[in-house]
C-alpha cells in the first residue's frame, strides 16, 4: 500500500472519464461520415447533370417536374468542376462503402447488443410529457442524464435510429433503383418505390434529409464540447460534463 | 477549442476539396475506377444474368420521347443514305465470324422480330419509356456465325464525335441478352433520324450512352484493347464513362 497523495481526495471531484463508445461503432461512424460525406458531394454533382426531379416510372425534359433544383456550385460538388463521370466514380464506389459498412455495423450493433441496450426507446419515453421536458433540456444544452450518463438521450435515440433504420436502408434502396440492371434482377424495389424517377427523387429526400442530419450532429457535437465529444468517437473515451 | 471547432467545420469541407487531390492520383484514381468492376462482379454474381427489364403498357408510356445525343448525323454520307431511304444502307457484321454479313433494312426486318416497351435511362438522371421494334441481337449474330474466340461485340455508327465515328460495345452475356435488340421501329413506327434511323441498339440493362444509334457495322472481338483507346466506347475512352453501364 503505498501513502496517498496529496491530490487523491480531490479525485470524485474531478469530471470523470468512462467508455463511452465500443470500438464497432467508432470504426463504423468514421467509415461511414467519410462515404456520407464523399457520396452527398458526389450525388450533387450527379444532379447538376440534370436537376429536375419527377414522380411516376418516366421523367423527362417535356414532362412535368416537381421539382427543379438549383445548380449546385463547386464548393459543394465532387468534383468542384463539373464532371458527370467521375462523380458517379466517386459515388457508386463509396455507395459500397456505405452499403457494405451499414451491413457490417448492423450485424456487430446486433451481436454487441449495442442496438437492443443503447437504442431501444420505450414507449413510456414517447409520453408528450417526456419529450417536452427533452426539448427542454436541450433548450438548456443538457445533452445527458446526470443519473446516467453513458445513456443517450431521447432524441439522440430517434434521430439515430431513425439515421440507421430509416433513411441509410431507404438511400440505399432508392439507389439500387436507379440501376437499370438491378431493376431487371430485383423489379420488386421499382414497384415499392412507384417506378424510377420516384425512386429518383425519394433518393433525393433521402439524401436531403441526411444532410440535414449531419449538420444538426455537428452543431450539436460542438454545442457538447467538440474536443470531448470527438475524443469518444475516436478512443472511447468520454468526460462526463460537470 | 476554438481550433477544434474549425477543423470539425471545416474538415467536411476539406474532405470534398482533398477528393479532387487524391483522384489525381493514379493508384487512387484505379482503385476508385475500380468500383465498376466490383459492381458489375456484385450484378453478375448475386442476379440473374438473363433477367428481363422491366417492360410496360402502352397507356404507360413517355408522352413525348425526347431525342438525346446526336439528332442527325450530318455527314454527306449519311443524309445521301437518308435521301435515298436507307436503300442503299448497309449492316456489316465482320469480325471474328463464320459467315461476313452485310444486310439490308429489308433482310433485317424478315428476321423475327421483338417488340417491347421498355425504359430509356440517361446517365444524366432522366428516363423516358417507348416502345421498340427489331429483330434480337443474338439471332444476327448466330446467322453471321460468331466465333467461340469472341467475347465481344463493338458497334460502331455513322454519327461522328470528334472527327471518328461513334462506338460502343457490349460482352456477350448482354449481346445475346432477349431484349438485347436491333430496333428500326420505335412507338409504332419506323425509327426516325433523332432516335438512331435506320437502326439503333436496345440493351435494355444497361444506361442510354449503350444504346448506339446510325449503326453501320458490328464486329466480334476477343479483346477491346484495339478499339478506340481500349477502354470499349467514345464516352469510356473520352470521359471515364464506366464502360458497365449496368447502374
Amino acid at each position: 500500500m503505498e501513502a496517498p497523495t496529496p491530490q487523491e481526495p480531490q479525485r470524485p471531484r474531478s469530471p470523470s472519464v468512462i467508455r463511452r463508445h465500443g470500438v464497432v461503432t467508432r470504426v463504423w461512424h468514421w467509415v461511414n461520415a467519410v462515404a456520407v460525406l464523399i457520396l452527398l458531394g458526389s450525388g450533387l454533382g450527379i444532379s447538376n447533370a440534370h436537376s429536375r426531379l419527377y414522380w411516376g416510372r418516366y421523367g423527362a425534359n417535356f414532362d412535368p417536374a416537381w421539382a427543379s433544383l438549383p445548380h449546385f456550385p463547386g464548393w459543394i460538388t465532387i468534383p468542384a468542376r463539373y464532371n458527370l463521370a467521375i462523380s458517379r466514380r466517386w459515388h457508386l464506389f463509396f455507395a459500397l462503402v456505405l452499403g457494405f459498412g451499414l451491413l457490417a455495423y448492423m450485424v456487430g450493433g446486433l451481436l454487441t447488443r449495442h442496438f437492443q441496450r443503447d437504442l431501444r426507446i420505450r414507449g413510456r419515453e414517447l409520453r408528450p410529457t417526456a419529450l417536452w421536458a427533452d426539448f427542454r433540456r436541450h433548450l438548456a444544452f443538457r445533452f445527458h442524464d446526470e443519473h446516467d450518463p453513458r445513456r443517450y438521450n431521447l432524441f439522440q435515440k430517434l434521430s439515430y435510429v431513425l439515421v440507421l433504420f430509416v433513411a441509410l436502408p431507404l438511400a440505399i434502396l432508392t439507389g439500387i433503383a436507379l440501376s437499370p440492371g438491378m431493376n431487371a434482377a430485383w423489379p420488386w424495389v421499382l414497384e415499392i418505390l412507384g417506378g424510377r424517377q420516384s425512386a429518383r427523387s425519394i433518393h433525393f429526400i433521402t439524401a436531403s434529409a441526411l444532410a440535414l442530419f449531419t449538420i444538426v450532429h455537428l452543431v450539436l457535437v460542438i454545442l457538447a464540447g467538440a474536443g470531448n465529444e470527438m475524443r469518444s468517437m475516436i478512443t472511447g473515451r468520454w468526460r462526463i460534463p460537470e | 477549442m476554438i481550433g477544434r471547432r474549425t477543423i470539425l467545420a471545416g474538415g467536411a469541407g476539406l474532405l470534398l476539396a482533398g477528393c479532387d487531390r487524391i483522384i489525381e492520383q493514379p493508384t487512387a484514381r484505379k482503385i476508385l475506377f475500380a468500383g465498376e468492376d466490383m459492381q458489375k462482379g456484385l450484378q453478375r454474381a448475386l442476379t440473374n444474368r438473363g433477367a428481363l427489364a422491366p417492360e410496360y403498357r402502352r397507356d404507360q408510356m413517355s408522352p413525348y420521347f425526347r431525342t438525346n445525343g446526336t439528332r442527325n448525323p450530318g455527314t454527306p454520307q449519311y443524309a445521301a443514305l437518308l435521301a435515298n431511304r436507307f436503300e442503299d444502307w448497309r449492316l456489316n457484321v465482320g469480325g471474328l465470324v463464320g459467315k461476313p454479313l452485310s444486310l439490308s433494312l429489308r433482310q433485317i426486318g424478315e428476321f423475327p422480330a421483338r417488340r417491347q416497351i421498355t425504359r430509356h435511362d440517361c446517365v444524366e438522371g432522366w428516363s423516358a419509356i417507348g416502345e421498340w421494334m427489331g429483330p434480337m441481337l443474338g439471332s444476327i449474330l448466330k446467322a453471321a456465325a460468331i466465333s467461340g474466340r469472341a467475347r465481344y461485340v463493338v458497334f460502331t455508327c455513322a454519327d461522328l464525335y470528334g472527327g471518328q465515328p461513334y462506338y460502343e460495345s457490349l460482352d456477350l452475356i448482354d449481346a445475346f441478352h432477349p431484349q438485347t435488340i436491333l430496333a428500326w421501329g420505335m412507338n409504332g413506327r419506323m425509327l426516325d433520324v433523332g432516335h438512331g434511323a435506320p437502326l439503333r441498339l436496345r440493351v435494355e440493362r444497361q444506361l442510354g450512352y449503350k444504346h448506339a444509334k446510325y449503326l453501320m457495322r458490328i464486329d466480334a472481338v476477343a479483346s477491346l484493347t484495339n478499339i478506340g483507346l481500349g477502354k470499349g466506347g467514345y464516352w469510356e475512352d473520352h470521359v471515364d464513362y464506366d464502360w458497365y453501364a449496368g447502374i
